[in-house]
């Protein structure tokens, strides 16, 4: 048995490598063909389910993200709502601390802020009271995430299932809380502070710009000072973590304050600024969505920002746009997109890091039929080109017979590529 | 008393379920945080598959026993497996993060059971198929207590611990178990013993997957006596708690469940308490599930740890 | 199948050929290449049935790459392997267990939470019933034929490295292995569990069983094989009857003939005491004493060498001076050359040691493991250690991208731009961007372990020009290598570590290749102490 013989046994048919690494801009183009494909099986799934054509279907959707002013601040508010659970999560996600707790965090920010409103409002002036609101916030959510923090640091308790009870448990006080308050059996507190807090009469414009200055704060905090710099390298190696003298344990519960911290005041948000009162479920769940927008960004906070945004023009679109214009009662559908778009990105997202290396005679065999397919598309080209000149014609044939005769199929692909190319060229 | 154990009992089969399921992918090596979506879908599943079922009978009166829970089971099963699957080609074939995976899936199996549950079910035809999913066993009457507690529920409680009872008999005493314990805990010597890590993962995610799909479909057609009620997502999150509260094992697991039924339901039965401390009784399992974590990973005994390798994907040429 | 043939025949000619010391396992002409470096190249080796066989070779000789080969996990470029005479493919480990080859890998694949047993059986299809209680008593069964020591419910969490040794042993022997392959066995156990592991050997062997075992501790192939072959660079040397050997003539095969390097070296300008070590004991995370009463003083203007087999306590040694080993006895001091002051370093972390003012640098061996982080550019690994400067709480990167771009520029970096990932770059050019940043904080200790290790020739030259230019500057240069050769003409004076204790310190002009060899086998070490300790336990029960 020759050693040819006994690599082709040997090797599979192909298998998966390691890229060296993709350019950026090859990396966002493969995600673009990602997005792509969702948007061809939503619209194939819309026209089975909706009978809806793709144009009518996400003409559709864009009135319902933009089609009136309050229908835009909708989405800025959401959007920025959104992009604040991610800031929040994303210095322990780049310190690869899987923190699946934001909606608990955020919930007990709102907690505190309510806490303060309930028993204060009306009796000590606003300004005293608003920033009380925002110290309680913050520092109640970073209590509920450097909880599982400290576990974390000193006995390797495992964060993500910690993280994930707290949510429940947050929900849990937050309901109990309620139901102490408003004994009626309800279950809802009317808001404290009638339409919440509002800057320039409009509740909306506060968040926003909260959010927009911890975007570009993050940003720059993961980037260029001294605390992003220590957790990535936590993140990435905990032995040159050790190498250079971080202390790995203070960097831990301090990143997981931050992440809390960020959570409560996003809490804050929720609770004093726009409702003005408080729910079991006021994080909408967004704390889990965060998580998808963060990873899908790669823990950029500016693409996080475009990703979110991305996220509540789905969700938005059809909750105001597909759902009365096609008659659904629930916000099933929007899920279902959304899904399949995360779905999409995610498996792309493969193609990054990966690559199909097939096994050599195999690639050989589709590198021969590449090159005969461009021969042959060669070939066409160049009897449509007969008519406009015969050297044309000519040389493409001319071509297409050096990579026929060509051994090597590379050779005969680029022999073919020339050919088309050349008759390209004389086509001008 | 009676009636309350029967309930905690009752409710707890749901979490008995997902979390048999969860506990067969988890030591694959996957956490699926996708339970709570697969658990509507199975729901969704099998309803669907009973109302086609009924639908098509000239008279629904006239369904057979056998052939309407295997269409219930089976339809559940098989749309739940579905949901794993698309869990498993992500995580394990394009090695996308699990946590993400699993969080997309629940949001996704969500959506499509309330899609499915609005445009294509009849949901009256749902009360009638219960009573066949709630039929007890004929001698339950005749044993006082001791039938009313264990032997008066349906079918599918039996079912669930039938299938607890026979996944820790596979983890504990079968090769297979072995192996795919092995495949949870280091893939690269699972891989290196000349087991099939992909094969194991696959399978397990997809069986874990049908499992906890069920768990909907009893909830729907056998706890609530066929009305529909959203919402099943939130005890998927209990679910994938009792997967810890029981350290991963599926024989303690039956246990478990009843637990957490009981503290479930315990805000109902127990008289004289208020609604406030209703909701602080809710609490208590997701607190008791933090004091097990930490309490295990402080005492740091190796049995009681998560599969070593849960949520790390595995390519071969990382060595 | 071809596979079935071939071990049907073998099964049947067994008994009539075991008896005249048939060959067992044959390889002819193998090569194996990794890119440009040639591992195995035209590699000849026999092993018989009941024969010991030693595989004797310094550190990458390609001794394990060879036995890779045997096992199924590479695949040769060139040549044959043949067993019992037939020319077979080996195409994956499993198909390696089918022709009865078992290796003992020196890391060891083991489930820690499993037991012995189940470690043992685990994927395994052979078609009987699976029931623990038949495995054990068969784990049981194959220990007593062979004389091992092995409970098998005992999980390998609760095992010392002697016992999970064991598992690997009757792992392989449970598979029904005839040709069983053993790495560097011994390097991992007590004398006293070495001589176990000998007797378990030799009643394999006289089951019939071939066995070839890696090692480079000369008295330990004098004392357990029958034959021994040796590689070189890649090459086989030869091979020679143990009853004809002694450690001389095994050293010399082992180690060649001086090769002239023509590396530079200057006479130390002004030596002084910089760096004092003295009775310096450490242990490893599993407990065991792997620094065992080490002194020595590095001085400034001078390269100190440190030579010893692979896992003798270099890495540790390095790590508690930096900071990062607990040291359990003896002290460690520095002489400032500027205040003449004493300072102590013992138990001190690496940012202490540097608030202290004490400039030492250390270049580690697992270079993107710990040095650096693969997936940042060069500007933020150039930072790594100087980061923290200054009271600001932002990074200050203008600094570290000049520097970075000056590493580039002068120690010829190729990349594509100093905001690559270090990832991305060969291992020539990682190393270069590693020594660059220690050097930059112009060190009066500078440690580097294995700095060639992987290099080409330009790049190896390129990293001892540097340490000898730090040598000039004044600094006290600790060099672990490999190369003896190297050593030998880059280093003033070269520590020898044997098993954890200093063996020798010879001075670098005047050392002969074959004395360090002795040197570093010499097992003076700890082992002795561990089994004296051992020993006293034993009387104490």
């Amino acid at each position: 048995m020759n050693n040819e013989e006994v690599k082709k046994l040997h090797e599979p048919l192909f298998h998966i490598e390691k890229r060296g690494g993709v350019s950026k801009k090859k990396a966002w183009g493969i995600r673009g063909i990602g997005i792509l494909v969702a948007v061809v099986i939503v619209s194939i799934l819309a026209a089975i389910m909706l009978q809806a054509d793709p144009f009518t279907f996400f003409g559709k959707m864009f009135e319902g993200a933009f089609g009136t002013t309050n229908r835009i601040w909708n989405m800025l508010r959401d959007t920025a709502i959104l992009l604040g659970f991610a800031l929040a999560i994303v210095p322990a996600f780049r310190m690869r601390f899987w923190n699946l707790g934001a909606n608990g965090q955020v919930l007990m920010g709102a907690f505190a802020c309510t806490v303060c409103m309930f028993y204060l409002y009306g009796k000590i002036p606003l300004g005293v009271l608003v920033p009380l609101m925002v110290i309680s916030s913050v520092a109640a959510g970073m209590l509920w995430a450097a909880i599982p923090a400290v576990f974390k640091a000193f006995f390797n308790t495992n964060e993500s299932l910690f993280t994930l009870m707290m949510n429940y448990i947050a929900e849990s006080l937050v309901t109990f809380t309620i139901t102490v308050w408003v004994p009626n059996g309800s279950g809802s507190l009317p808001p404290i502070i009638p339409g919440g807090l509002k800057l320039f009469d409009n509740a909306y414009i506060l968040p926003i710009l909260i959010i927009a200055l911890l975007t570009v704060g993050m940003f720059f905090y993961l980037r260029i000072s001294k605390q992003g710099y220590e957790l990535t390298v936590v993140g990435e190696s905990e032995n040159t973590a050790r190498y250079i003298g971080i202390n790995v344990k203070k960097v831990i519960i301090r990143t997981l304050a931050i992440s809390g911290a960020i959570c409560g005041l996003v809490g804050f948000l929720l609770s004093g600024c726009m409702s003005g009162t408080i729910n079991p479920q006021i994080h909408s769940g967004y704390g889990f969505t965060a998580i998808i927008v963060t990873w899908l960004a790669q823990f950029n906070p500016l693409v996080m920002a475009g990703v979110a945004f991305l996220v509540i023009f789905v969700n938005r679109g059809m909750k105001s746009g597909i759902k009365p214009a096609f008659g659904l009662t629930t916000e099933a559908f929007a899920n279902i997109v959304t899904g399949i778009i995360f779905f999409c990105v995610l498996a792309f997202e493969f193609f990054i890091v990966y690559k199909f290396k097939y096994r050599s005679d195999v690639e050989e065999k589709m590198n021969a039929f590449k090159a005969k397919f461009k021969k042959k598309s060669a070939a066409k080209v160049a009897t449509e080109a007969t008519s406009d000149g015969v050297v044309a014609s000519e040389s493409a044939s001319e071509a297409a017979e050096k990579a026929n005769g060509a051994g090597d199929a590379e050779n005969g692909e680029n022999a073919a590529e020339k050919a088309t190319e050349e008759v390209n060229k004389e086509e001008e | 008393m009676v009636v309350f154990l029967t309930g905690a009992i009752a409710l707890g089969v749901t979490f008995l379920f997902g979390c048999v399921g969860e506990i067969l992918t988890e030591k694959a090596g996957h956490l699926n945080l996708g339970i709570p979506g697969i658990m509507s879908v199975g729901a969704m599943g099998g309803c669907l598959g009973v109302s086609l079922y009924m639908g098509a009978l000239s008279d629904p009166n006239n369904a057979s026993y056998i052939l309407l829970l295997l269409i219930g089971i089976l339809s559940s099963a098989f749309f739940a497996g579905i949901m794993g699957l698309i869990y498993a080609f992500l995580t394990i074939s394009m090695r996308a993060n699990q946590n993400v995976t699993g969080l997309i899936l629940t949001i996704f199996g969500t959506g499509l059971t309330e899609f499915v549950m609005e445009a294509k079910v009849d949901r009256s035809l749902l009360a009638k198929a219960s009573t066949y999913f709630t039929q007890s066993l004929p001698f339950a009457g005749k044993l006082g207590w001791f039938g009313e507690i264990f032997l008066s529920h349906g079918i599918l409680v039996y079912i669930a611990i039938a299938i607890a009872i026979v996944a820790a008999w596979l983890l504990q005493k079968t090769r297979i178990g072995l192996s795919l314990r092995a495949v949870g805990e280091n893939p690269a010597t699972a891989d290196a013993a000349g087991i099939n890590v992909t094969a194991y993962k696959y399978a397990f995610t997809l069986i874990g997957a049908a499992v906890a799909g069920m768990g909907g479909l009893y909830y729907i057609m056998d706890y609530l006596k066929g009305s529909w009620e959203y919402g099943i997502d939130s005890l998927g999150w209990l679910a994938i708690a009792l997967v810890i509260f029981t350290l991963w094992r599926p024989d303690l697991s039956i246990l478990g469940s009843f637990v957490f039924g009981a503290l479930y339901i315990a805000s109902y039965s127990i008289m004289g308490i208020s609604f406030a401390q209703m909701q602080l009784l809710k609490m208590l399992p997701y607190v008791v599930t933090v004091i097990v974590l930490i309490v295990t990973s402080i005492v740091g005994k190796k049995e009681t740890q998560p599969p070593a390798s849960l949520g790390l994907s595995y390519f071969r040429e990382d060595r | 199948m071809e596979n079935t043939e071939n071990m049907e025949n073998m099964e049947n000619s067994e008994n009539v050929e075991r008896k005249e010391n048939s060959v067992a396992l044959e390889l002819r002409g193998i090569c194996k290449y990794f890119g440009n470096v040639k591992a195995n190249e035209g590699v000849d080796l026999v092993v018989k049935k009941g024969e010991i066989l030693s595989l004797l070779g310094e550190n990458g000789s390609g001794k394990t790459t060879l036995m890779n080969i045997i096992s199924g996990i590479y695949f040769p470029d060139e040549g044959q392997i043949f067993i019992d005479g037939k020319e077979v493919v080996i195409r994956s480990p499993m198909e390696a267990f089918q022709y009865r080859i078992g290796m003992i890998h020196q890391h060891f694949k083991l489930i820690d939470v499993f037991t012995a047993a189940q470690n043992i059986v685990l994927g395994i299809k052979d078609g009987s019933r699976f029931r623990m209680k038949d495995v054990n008593q068969k784990v049981r069964d194959i220990a007593d034929k062979y004389g091992f020591i092995i409970d098998p419910k005992k999980k390998i969490y609760d095992m010392s490295v002697s016992e999970k040794q064991t598992v690997e042993i009757v792992k392989v022997l449970y598979r029904g292995a005839d040709i069983l392959i053993l790495d560097e066995p011994t390097a991992v156990l007590t004398p006293q569990e070495t001589q176990k592991l000998f007797a378990v050997l030799r009643r394999m062997r006289d089951d019939g069983k071939a066995i070839i075992i890696i090692t480079h501790k000369l008295h330990e192939v004098l004392s357990v094989s029958d034959r021994v072959s040796v590689l070189r660079k890649g090459k086989y040397v030869g091979s020679i009857e143990t009853k004809d050997a002694n450690e001389s003539i095994l050293t010399e095969m082992m180690v060649g003939k001086k090769v002239e390097l023509n590396i530079q070296r200057d006479d130390p300008v002004n030596p002084e005491d910089r760096l004092i070590v003295e009775n310096l004991d450490c242990m490893n995370r599993e407990g065991v004493k792997v620094l065992s009463g080490v002194s020595f003083t590095a001085r400034s203007g001078e390269i100190l060498g440190i030579a010893g087999i692979a896992g003798s306590g270099q890495r540790e040694l390095l790590e508690a001076i930096a900071g990062l080993q607990k040291v359990n006895n003896g002290s460690i001091r520095y002489m400032d050359p500027e205040s003449g002051e004493e300072v102590d370093l013992r138990s001190k972390t690496p940012v202490q040691i540097r608030d202290l003012g004490v400039r030492l640098s250390f270049v580690p061996e697992d270079r993107l493991g710990m040095g650096l982080v693969g997936s940042m550019d060069l500007v933020d690994n150039v930072m790594l250690r100087s980061y923290s400067k200054g009271k600001s709480p932002f990074l200050d990167r203008k600094n570290p991208g000049a520097l970075a771009n000056d590493i580039v520029t002068n120690l010829e970096v190729v990349t594509p731009g100093v905001h690559t990932p270090i990832r991305k770059l060969s291992g020539g050019n990682v190393q270069k961007v590693l020594v660059g940043r220690e050097i930059a904080s112009l060190p009066k200790v500078m440690m580097a372990a294995y700095p060639v290790r992987g290099l080409d020739i330009n790049s190896s030259y390129l990293i001892y020009n540097l340490l000898n230019e730090q040598k000039r500057n004044g600094s006290a240069v600790i060099f672990v290598g490999e190369d003896l050769d190297v050593l030998i003409e880059l280093c003033d004076r070269i520590l020898v570590l044997g098993s954890g204790k200093v063996t020798g310190i010879v001075d670098g002009r005047t050392a002969k290749k074959e004395e360090l060899g002795l040197l570093m086998t010499k097992t003076v070490g700890i082992y002795e102490e561990n089994q004296k300790a051992q020993a006293s336990e034993e009387s104490n029960e």
